[in-house]
């Protein structure tokens, strides 16, 4: 099915909170220059497994192979010192600031211990470009002056511009109109194009199936499905999500044992 | 005049751009995303106006309020324009300005420290017990007062950013028992006077002429020179610039503004016999705070992480900005430039009593929310919080000249502090808006 290794390919992840099992040994890879999207129904497990990788809540068990090699992710440190970016739905980012500034918060360029503001704004103006980001005017607009598609693009370029392998949306087009839905997904596809390895987190399934090069359906803390995003269509991913179909015993047989026990 | 030549061999970079931009295949062209500096002085000025519209109004109104209310005073009364008077305006509002611009520190990280007067008070009592009974020297006592004032802000900030007591209550409680504390130590009597002549002088005394001038002189190369500096480098990067003349038109701005402030006070301001000239000691130490400070919070990522605690903690943790530092710090600038406020104000009334503080904090909120800090947090420089403060001092000083009583002073500096913080809240909701209504 995939040509390229993985980038990142996660093994039998588990993870629960007191008696909750919430991810029971899932498997998910992610290729780079691909899109791969997330589903499920709410409480399906989705944030769990993110937060996992963004290393902001370490998993249980399970392993992490980044290039074929297992690493930790215990810290939001870890996963950003191998190149795994997450934007998150509420974007994190300083309304009062410019875009350059925002682009760079936390990891400013230094001149003799000054803000080396000329190099940031032309790798931000540059970053932007690479992304061909057309829609903003100037690279010194306030954020707040941004509406919501823009503010998207500035998060995922933030990302881009830490070098990112792996970005990790979280439903990027939730509080997006019509035409800025659009404008972030060309950028997402864009960005996997760049050879970035990019998981998409949705609701929406039309905009998955129009970026998503793999579909993966969280059910009940198990990955009841691998789709070839061409080869499925939008009843079966349904049907997945639900848990009419797919093999869903294993989830629910461990929700039995947690009954009994 | 010189930016006629500029502006027809200058043309738009964004224009220019725009029309290279959609070439398929072709390596898109160095800028289509505009940095601000593009243009000649006309497309920078409308690119100002329309920040203005959009809410980013800065000190516009602070400014318009300023030039209005001179204009108002000296038609009202002649005496207001005078030199005597304008000296008199500078040293009255030092000790707010020094305020202001110590609580724009956390205001801006939408704190408030309401301590801060009686802090600046408890300095000064520290001050003059060294001084006065266990006869110190002045500066080592000095020395001691911004200790202690760092301590207290140190207090202040382990309260509000480890524990996460709001900082209205806990400064509250300081406002409350510092004043305790300064009646304890300098009991109910009345005041101590400052034996030592050069502390008095800071706001009694004035520089020689020739002084002020240079003093004028190294703000213009400093100006011109830091101008010249950053826009090397942006040349050096190969990254546009903007017009000459804007650089050259501000630097003018300094020297001809600067030029009638300083001839202004070289002439002879006294009624009596001895003349009194020179621009007063404190101008140049409060300038030297205001520039260092500025500095910090401009170009240092220091000051740029205030600003984003200010704007969004949230996204300044995930952004990996140690939030609780930059907020301890900032209570510790506060605390630290209060007591240079109290200094301030015991030079120029030469005496410190166990009240001293305790009426300023609330002109100096009102202050630099007039000169257009933004309670909100996030937003303020403090050049916006001197002005205020000059204009809250310009009420007071122009309402005495024109013998209205305390009284009225008071209600007409409340209502221009409710129209500020007005002028913000809707400045605010409109730079929400515009982004609602931009595609």
């Amino acid at each position: 099915m995939e040509a390229a290794s993985p980038l990142i390919e996660l093994q039998d992840i588990r993870k629960s909170f007191g008696p909750v099992d919430v991810l029971k040994g899932v498997n998910m890879k992610v290729f780079p220059g691909k899109v791969s999207a997330l589903v499920g129904d709410n409480g399906a497990g989705k944030s769990t497994l993110i937060k996992g990788l963004s290393g902001a809540q370490p998993y249980d068990t399970g392993s992490v192979l980044f290039d074929g090699q297992p690493i930790t992710l215990a810290s939001p440190h870890d996963a950003s010192s191998h190149g795994i970016e997450v934007v998150y739905q509420d974007l994190a980012l300083c309304e009062n600031l410019d875009i350059v500034q925002n682009m760079f918060l936390g990891r400013e360029e230094i001149h003799q211990r000054m803000l080396n503001q000329p190099e940031m704004e032309k790798r931000a103006t540059a970053t932007l470009q690479s992304l061909s980001v057309r829609t903003m005017k100037s690279v010194r607009q306030k954020v707040s002056s941004l509406s919501g598609g823009q503010r998207q693009t500035v998060a995922i370029a933030r990302s881009v511009l830490q070098a990112a392998k792996v970005v990790i949306l979280d439903e990027p087009t939730a509080a997006l109109g019509v035409a800025q839905t659009e404008q972030v997904l060309a950028l997402v596809r864009r960005l996997a194009n760049s050879g970035v390895g990019v998981v998409i987190i949705s609701h929406n399934l039309a905009d998955v199936f129009e970026v998503a090069d793999y579909i993966n359906v969280l059910y009940l803390g198990a990955m009841v499905a691998e789709l070839d995003a061409k080869q499925t269509n939008y009843n079966e991913v349904v049907a997945y999500i639900t848990g009419i179909k797919g093999d869903t015993a294993a989830a629910e047989e461990v929700d039995e044992e947690e009954v009994v026990s | 005049m010189t930016t006629v030549p500029e502006k027809s061999s200058n043309p738009s970079v964004n224009t220019a751009a725009e029309t290279i931009g959609p070439g398929a295949g072709t390596p898109p062209p160095p800028h289509t995303i505009a940095t601000g500096h593009e243009g000649s002085v006309r497309d920078q000025f409308d690119s100002y106006m329309q920040r203005v519209r959009g809410g980013e109004m800065g000190m516009l109104p602070a400014l318009a309020g300023l030039v209005v209310l001179t204009l108002l005073f000296w038609i009202a009364t002649p005496f207001f324009l005078t030199k005597t008077n304008i000296a008199n305006l500078l040293t009255q509002t030092a000790a707010l300005m020094m305020l202001a611009i110590a609580l724009t520190f956390v205001i801006v990280i939408a704190e408030i420290d309401l301590s801060a007067g009686v802090t600046g008070g408890l300095g000064m009592a520290v001050f003059i017990l060294l001084t006065n009974i266990a006869h110190w020297n002045w500066i080592l006592a000095l020395i001691v007062s911004f200790i202690i004032g760092a301590a207290i802000g140190t207090f202040i900030g382990f309260f509000v950013a480890r524990i996460g007591v709001p900082s209205f209550v806990i400064t509250l409680a300081l406002f409350l028992g510092l004043q305790g504390v300064n009646l304890v130590l300098l009991g109910n009597a009345g005041a101590y006077r400052i034996e030592e002549p050069t502390v008095t002088a800071i706001m009694n005394k004035s520089m020689p002429v020739w002084a002020g001038w240079a003093m004028l002189a190294i703000i213009i190369v400093i100006s011109l020179a830091t101008s010249l500096y950053d826009r090397g480098r942006r040349v050096a990067s190969g990254m546009p610039v903007r017009p000459m003349s804007l650089l050259l038109a501000k630097v003018a701005a300094w020297v001809v503004g600067g030029g009638l402030v300083i001839l202004l006070l070289s002439l002879n301001r006294s009624t009596s016999v001895i003349p009194i000239r020179g621009v007063p000691i404190v101008v140049p130490i409060a300038l030297l705070i205001l520039w260092v400070g500025t500095t910090m919070l401009d170009r240092t990522r220091f000051g740029l992480h205030i600003y984003a605690v200010g704007g969004n903690p949230e996204a300044a943790r995930r952004a990996g900005i140690n939030v609780v530092r930059v907020r301890m710090a900032c209570f510790i600038l506060c605390s630290s430039l209060a007591v240079v406020s109290g200094l301030f104000t015991a030079s120029q009334v030469g005496t410190v009593e166990s009240s001293a503080g305790r009426d300023i904090v609330l002109n100096g909120v009102a202050a630099a929310v007039v000169g257009g800090v933004s309670l909100f947090g996030g937003r303020g420089r403090l050049v916006q919080a001197a002005i205020g403060a000059l204009l809250i001092s310009m009420i007071t000083n122009g309402l005495g000249l024109l013998g209205l009583s305390a009284g009225i002073t008071l209600a007409i500096t409340g209502g221009v502090l409710a129209l500020a913080a007005t002028v913000d809240a809707l400045s605010r909701r409109r730079s929400g808006a515009t982004a609602l209504t931009r595609g």
